[in-house]
């Protein structure tokens, strides 16, 4: 208490970032440190903000795909896919099995490459810059096979709505086996290196804990969630995809610390290599879009089989509407009209070769024309890398979005940051910011 | 006059193989981690297109260095600022003073004893040497006026202070066998023999002390598990706003500072210069003999102490390369709670030992 007088002293603040090497250029950390300790954090988004849903608004269905690349850009394939389901929904589409299984395929390769990418950022960010190069170099493996089936690494616009851009390519069944083998010795080494390491241990263990509680109540989701020990995960619980017909477990931690969070998402990288090998022996061939031409009944069938609660499968027909109108007044065959399925792009040969095939794909993507969805709103969810990856989309039945919305999963996390730094070092900041696994992309939008 | 020559000529030998181990370093310590990760390495400056495996990138870092922008915050202190890296490069160096790199050559009628200075408080004066070598890190962190240099700098401080008292303790063990604070005297000892012919050297006699020496000499030079006062990845470190050839000369004192543990592990605890069996007038082991020119027996033992040096500088980057970094408090608890009563306890049963 002597030298508390005698002395005279004052809190430091430091700023950490947007240009500190562990902020990604995103984030701006304001911390107050009493020497080591730090006594307060100011957690500042919003450096990448580009306006996404806005964006969505202004263009068509179609022109906001290449966007959710960007959204989250360790695992573009995920946000591809829950914005071509939640367009899917608003249009009552059921794409084809084979589709939903290369979604799930090109899915749970994004996943194992983000988890990749995020085990290893934070073994960097302790100065094991070893790991880091070993995990990255097994992701080099899954991206090979994402360049493979879409021709680009990150900026993969892989979804159509109503199916995906392109069939897996020949070979890419033994491809996957063997990365995935590979990817497996990688974990093994990586596992060696760190899970038991003393020094890698006590970084880790009791470091940005928070409570179940707490994290719950922030509206955490993935692997932060799982690793306070729920074990929610929306691949269990509102499955999509094919997920409910293929065996994986989740994967729970308890003490919700960056130390259960490293254990939960390696465990999730092997759920998650298993999904893809039964899913690789499971694909049944078949088209990978919809294709509505050969489905056509008269408006008035689909009307009657409505009434009759004879309802499945009918979301798998086209109305067709006589050309003479005759009948065209009665409302509800106009409603049937303005839910026009038919959303599949015809192919790049048809498309530079015949003037139908052109005039087809002009009316599909060509502002004002375009695929309309009938008016309504939709919540679509999908279990990104970060957690529940939701889309929120309203349609006011015009062929752009009325309002689109992104549920980022590490916005809640962000929000909560502060309190898993506050109290603890400041060498402590990095790596619990590190296993946030922020992503600016989906954070700001 | 003449000892004044071959001081000099010492002098000279020693910081040429200092500057071409150092510059060896460089090389490997990007070519070693490119094999440790599975990546190709530095293989791309070339000079007339000529690559070498990568051997002119110490040369492509110098010249990088030398011609960037000497740059200084405007609220710099600029004296000190300045003096900051000349200070611990000088340091690090003038420690080489004291270290026996062979026994006595005799040439042309002089005897030349393989060190540049035998001082009677050698190691005394090489941890003298280590702890001014902090005053370059401290004020290199406070001139700067940045508070994560300034924070880098009392980790420096803090770190130094906690490891060199583990360190000195460490060696007081050796001090008590030897009964002698001169290097050379201690590496003549270590030219002993057990039964006649396992050699008696210091890691022998104090493998506890080896392997705290090891540990503390590591945080001495600030390397990964130790690199704090550097922490890239959180407060980037003391010397955040240095620039060029004055970031250079951190660099390179990092660099030498490993060479100097090296030496000094060397020195202590592996018999220094000694090769086991071979005596100023060749090999002896039981009834064998082997005459050699006492001249290449001198040659043998620098080239063995120079080998050694080289082993031990490799081994600290194999280190460096696969830890993690430790945490302030955990760094301190370490030094403290774990390495300090052990070294202490080594001390108690070394005495006892000599004592009984």
């Amino acid at each position: 208490m002597i030298v508390e007088k005698a002395i005279k002293t004052q809190p430091m603040v430091i700023q950490l970032g947007p240009s500190h090497p562990a902020m990604h250029g995103t984030i701006k950390i304001v911390v107050e440190l009493d020497g080591e300790v730090v006594t307060r954090a100011d957690v500042e988004i919003g450096y990448l903000h580009r306006a996404f849903e806005k964006h969505c608004e202004e263009g068509t269905y179609f022109q906001a795909i290449p966007y959710t690349d960007r959204l989250n850009y360790v695992s573009p394939m995920i946000c591809n896919f829950g914005y071509g389901m939640g367009v899917e929904k608003l249009l009552g589409i059921q794409v084809t099995e084979r589709c939903e299984f290369i979604r799930l395929i090109m899915s749970e390769i994004s996943r194992v490459s983000d988890h990749l990418t995020s085990v290893g950022a934070s073994a960097m960010e302790l100065g094991a810059m070893t790991a880091f190069l070993y995990m990255i170099k097994a992701r080099e493996f899954f991206w090979e096979l994402i360049e493979a089936a879409c021709g680009a690494r990150v900026t993969v616009a892989f979804v159509r709505i109503g199916g995906v851009k392109a069939d897996l390519p020949e070979g890419f069944g033994e491809k996957a086996r063997r990365a995935i083998s590979e990817v497996r010795q990688t974990l093994k080494e990586v596992d060696g290196l760190l899970t038991k390491n003393p020094i890698f241990t006590d970084r880790m263990q009791g470091v940005g804990a928070i409570t179940t509680a707490d994290a719950v109540s922030y509206g955490f989701t993935g692997p932060l969630l799982r690793a306070c020990g729920v074990n929610y995960d929306v691949r269990k619980y509102q499955p999509y995809h094919v997920y409910d017909r293929l065996n994986f477990d989740v994967p729970t931690g308890s003490n919700g610390d960056n130390y259960d969070r490293y254990l939960v998402r390696m465990q999730e990288i092997e759920q998650s290599l298993r999904l893809i090998e039964q899913a690789l022996a499971k694909i049944p061939p078949g088209p990978i879009n919809v294709d509505l031409e050969g489905r056509v009944m008269a408006a008035s069938e689909m009307t009657d089989r409505g009434k009759l609660g004879d309802t499945q499968g009918l979301t798998d027909y086209r109305a067709f509407l006589s050309p003479n109108l005759q009948g065209m007044e009665k409302s509800r065959y106009q409603l049937n009209n303005t839910t026009d399925k038919n959303v599949a792009l015809p192919p790049k040969e048809s498309v530079y070769t015949s003037i139908e095939g052109l005039m087809n794909h002009f009316k599909l993507v060509m502002l004002g024309h375009g695929i309309r969805p009938p008016q309504g709103e939709v919540y679509s969810a999908v279990e990104g890398a970060n957690g529940e990856f939701g889309f929120y989309m309203v349609s006011d039945g015009s062929d752009r979005p009325y309002r689109v919305h992104v549920r980022a999963p590490c916005f809640p996390l962000m929000a909560a940051l502060h309190r898993m730094i506050e109290g603890g070092m400041v060498a402590d900041i990095v790596p619990t910011f590190g296993s946030i696994n922020m992503i600016g992309g989906e954070l700001d939008r | 006059m003449t000892e004044i020559v071959i001081t000099m000529g010492k002098i000279a030998f020693v910081l040429f193989c200092v500057f071409n181990l150092l510059y060896v370093l460089l090389w490997l310590e990007r070519k070693q981690s490119a094999v440790m990760q599975d990546r190709i390495g530095a293989n791309r400056a070339d000079i007339f297109g000529l690559r070498a495996w990568g051997l002119f990138h110490p040369i492509a870092d110098a010249i990088k260095m030398i011609c960037k922008e000497d740059f200084m915050p405007a609220a710099a202190d600029k004296f000190v600022y300045t003096a900051a890296p000349f200070l611990a490069v000088f340091f690090s160096l003038v420690g080489f003073a004291v270290i026996p790199f062979g026994d006595t050559l005799t040439l042309g009628g002089h005897t030349i004893h393989l060190q540049i200075a035998d001082l009677n408080v050698g190691l005394l004066y090489v941890f003298a040497m280590l702890s001014l070598g902090v005053y370059g890190f401290i004020l290199a962190g406070w001139a700067s006026n940045n508070n994560f240099a300034f924070l880098g700098g009392m980790r420096a401080g803090s770190q130094m202070i906690s490891y060199e008292i583990t360190m000195g303790a460490t060696v007081m063990g050796l001090v008590i066998l030897f009964q002698t604070l001169s290097l050379n005297q201690m590496v003549q000892a270590q030219g002993e023999y057990f039964f006649g012919f396992i050699p008696k050297w210091g890691v022998l006699l104090q493998p506890l002390g080896f392997l705290l020496f090891l540990i503390a000499g590591i945080a001495e030079t600030k390397r990964i598990p130790f690199d704090l006062p550097e922490g890239e990845s959180e407060i980037i470190g003391y010397f955040v706003e240095y620039s060029g050839m004055k970031f250079g000369m951190f660099m390179m004192t990092d660099f030498i500072e490993t060479i100097l543990l090296s030496a000094m592990l060397t020195t202590l605890f592996f018999g220094g210069w000694q090769i086991p069996y071979l005596h100023a007038d060749g090999f002896h082991l039981g009834g064998l003999r082997l005459a050699i020119n006492p001249v290449l027996v001198s040659f043998l033992q620098v080239a063995a102490f120079g080998l050694k040096v080289f082993c031990f500088c490799w081994l600290l980057l194999l280190i460096r390369w696969t830890l993690p970094r430790f945490r302030y408090d955990q760094l301190m608890a370490l030094g403290w709670k774990f390495m300090l009563p052990l070294s202490l306890l080594n001390l108690a049963i070394t005495g006892l030992v000599v004592l009984l």
